[in-house]
């Protein structure tokens, strides 16, 4: 009884920071209101998810958001695996390299998008403007021609220190017996790092996808910086589309009704992911 | 069939020799063991062999074959890591069998070869198993089966038993003797346990900063260790050593004067000491005796009872002896006691370490380790 007393401060402060906004969140999606007209109001039933569901935008924006996660994933997890192989090679200056390969993780979002959007990828002054003039190519104006894969690679360099910190301490952990004994059997590098490298960063691996897809399930800041979801829809993901809704159209009732289906796909994503995880960690 | 010669042996970590010119021949079948204390080079030397470190000047020939600059994997050799390095995400058998995969060998052949080797030392059982659900002795066993799998021309191990428990460890050594004489190979073995290296080898090299003390069978280092160090480093307890004085020295003898008074005429070739020298006298603790008329005496400080021995500390002369007596002496610490011992289990050393020879070799010295197990003892006859 006593250590539940104890616990209640902690667990009941908690709930309430996440039970209050569900709830209110359940009960707007449920709800006729409209910050332009107070008129409209009353129980709404299930049109505010009819609405949305039969919307074309939401299945863009669904689509959008599962290609921004995969295309992050798959290029942080390669990208990273990589690069902790390499820098946990010996080379000269080897500290202030992996000081700087893992910086952009401390640049916030909004100031990394504002870099890419004005510095790198501006179709006049932009750093790939110049290069690809420099080789002879037309300039690419990334934002307006390819918006979605800009935001993801924006999203990628943001990410891929985080994948290679956590593999690059799990890669120092391999056992350099294992690696002689590779060795000694006969393995060439790239067998050392296909049979005993990569299954040792399994777990590492598993835990880098989960952490990653959580937070970039509601990537927000990049593109709200830099393409503003657009054009059109082609850079609008769920998290994107719920803020068109409520602080555009000012639709509380609607976007509450997206916020409601962007919880049910975080949680599907989630306990399939925790599931994996947790029988990697087991293992 | 392998031979190993090295030339010469030299090994440099950034301007630090650990390795100081070594030379060494060992022979089709051998057993041999490297032994020394820790950061003697034992270690290295043996990496050196594998193909894991570089060697920085001297020559490594496998069969008369120069291996400097042939990759780990080309020498033909199979080695057995301290830790084991099994790779924790295959199944036994893949373990085992990764060598032969990476060669490309046929599955069917690969299972065979692993079979047979799991046969061998009875893993037969685990091969589904991955190493974490297997004991010490029995990922041991897959280590090794992993080197039988090679069919190396000479295995090597790298102190292989020192992560067992003792009971476990004394079995293990059996088993591996056992192994070499099934195998028929040759076999290089790092430890730092003399009683693995005593019981194990038919050649022991013993090291001491990076440089060979000594070569030869287990009863030569015994019993004519060629230096001090050796002398103390063979033998547990430690080899007591006293500073003596020359009385007379002879080519068929020393006659030396203890701190005590009383005088012994030890037969070592004494042509290049003369009267008055010190000289370092070395005598091993089960050699004392206690014997009421001995020339020496002093008072136990520690008694040491281990059931079957006791090894008694006695203060003599300033010095602290180490006497290993029956396990039923019934003394007690602060007794007085005299002891003595028979000149010829002592051993001289001069001012530079060195042994002096002893006049006549220790009967037990040539003989062989096959001749002390049952079922080799007939055939080497």
């Amino acid at each position: 009884m006593r250590s539940f007393l104890l616990q209640a401060p902690a667990v009941s402060l908690l709930l309430l920071w996440m039970l209050v906004p569900l709830c209110m969140t359940l009960w707007f999606s449920f709800q006729r209101y409209n910050l332009l007209n107070p008129f409209i109001s009353g129980f709404a039933g299930v049109d505010n998810y009819t609405y949305l569901l039969t919307d074309p935008a939401l299945w863009t924006a669904m689509g959008n958001t599962l290609l921004l996660v995969g295309w992050v994933l798959a290029i942080t997890v390669v990208g990273g695996t990589l690069l902790a192989v390499l820098f946990q090679q010996e080379f000269f200056g080897r500290g202030i390299a992996r000081l700087l390969v893992i910086a952009p993780f401390f640049v916030m979002p909004t100031v990394s998008a504002l870099i890419w959007k004005n510095m790198m990828m501006h179709p006049v002054n932009g750093v790939l403007a110049w290069l690809f003039n420099l080789f002879g190519f037309q300039a690419v104006d990334w934002f307006s021609s390819l918006p979605l894969t800009s935001i993801i690679l924006i999203v990628s360099w943001e990410w891929l220190p985080f994948a290679l910190l956590i593999l690059l301490t799990a890669i120092q952990s391999l056992d350099d017996d294992q690696v002689e004994a590779a060795r000694m059997d006969g393995a060439g590098p790239i067998a050392i790092f296909w049979f005993i490298t990569l299954p040792h960063l399994k777990r590492a691996i598993s835990v880098v996808i989960m952490i990653e897809m959580i937070f970039l399930l509601t990537i927000f800041a990049e593109i709200f910086v830099t393409t503003s979801g657009g054009p059109g829809l082609a850079s609008t993901n769920l998290a994107y589309l719920i803020y068109i809704r409520a602080l555009l159209d000012f639709d509380v009732g609607g976007a509450s009704a997206g916020g409601v289906i962007a919880i049910v796909l975080a949680n599907i994503v989630a306990i399939f992911l925790i599931r994996t995880v947790a029988r990697h960690l087991e293992t | 069939m392998a031979t190993l010669e090295l030339n010469n042996i030299v090994k440099d970590f950034a301007g630090t020799q650990v390795i100081k010119g070594v030379d060494l021949e060992v022979k089709d079948r051998e057993f041999v063991v490297f032994v020394g204390p820790s950061g003697c080079g034992k270690s290295t030397l043996l990496r050196m062999i594998a193909g894991l470190e570089s060697v920085s000047s001297g020559d490594i020939l496998i069969d008369g074959q120069r291996m400097n600059e042939v990759g780990p994997a080309e020498r033909g050799l199979s080695m057995v890591f301290q830790s084991y390095a099994l790779y924790p995400h295959m199944t036994v058998e893949d373990n085992m069998g990764f060598s032969l995969r990476l060669a490309k060998v046929p599955k069917a052949e690969r299972r065979e070869k692993v079979l047979e080797a799991a046969r061998i030392l009875q893993l037969e059982n685990l091969l589904e198993r991955k190493p974490k659900a297997l004991s010490g002795g029995q990922r041991q066993r897959v280590a090794i089966g992993r080197a039988i799998v090679r069919n190396p021309s000479i295995f090597l191990f790298d102190e292989p038993l020192s992560n067992l428990d003792a009971a476990l460890r004394v079995q293990m050594r059996i088993e591996l003797a056992r192994l070499h004489e099934e195998l028929d190979a040759t076999m290089i073995y790092v430890t730092h346990d003399q009683i693995e290296a005593m019981t194990m080898a038919d050649k022991i090299v013993v090291l001491q900063g990076g440089i060979v003390e000594q070569v030869g069978s287990p009863m030569e280092l015994y019993h004519h260790p060629r230096n001090r160090f050796v002398a103390g480093f063979i033998g547990s307890p430690k080899m007591n050593f006293i500073d003596v004085e020359v009385r007379e020295a002879r080519g068929e003898g020393v006659s030396v004067r203890l701190p005590g008074g009383g005088e012994y005429s030890v037969p070592v070739d004494g042509s290049g000491c003369q009267a008055g020298d010190t000289l370092s006298l070395g005598i091993r603790p089960e050699h004392l005796t206690l014997d009421d008329n001995g020339p020496l005496e002093g008072d136990i400080t520690v008694i040491e009872r281990l059931g079957g021995v006791t090894s008694l500390y006695v203060q003599c002369h300033g010095e602290e002896w180490i006497l290993v007596t029956d396990g039923e002496v019934s003394h007690r610490v602060r007794d007085n006691v005299r002891f003595g011992f028979a000149p010829a289990r002592a051993h001289l050393f001069a001012e530079d370490g060195l042994a002096l020879t002893h006049l006549e070799r220790h009967p037990l010295v040539d003989v062989e380790r096959r001749q002390n197990r049952a079922s080799t003892a007939a055939d080497a006859s």
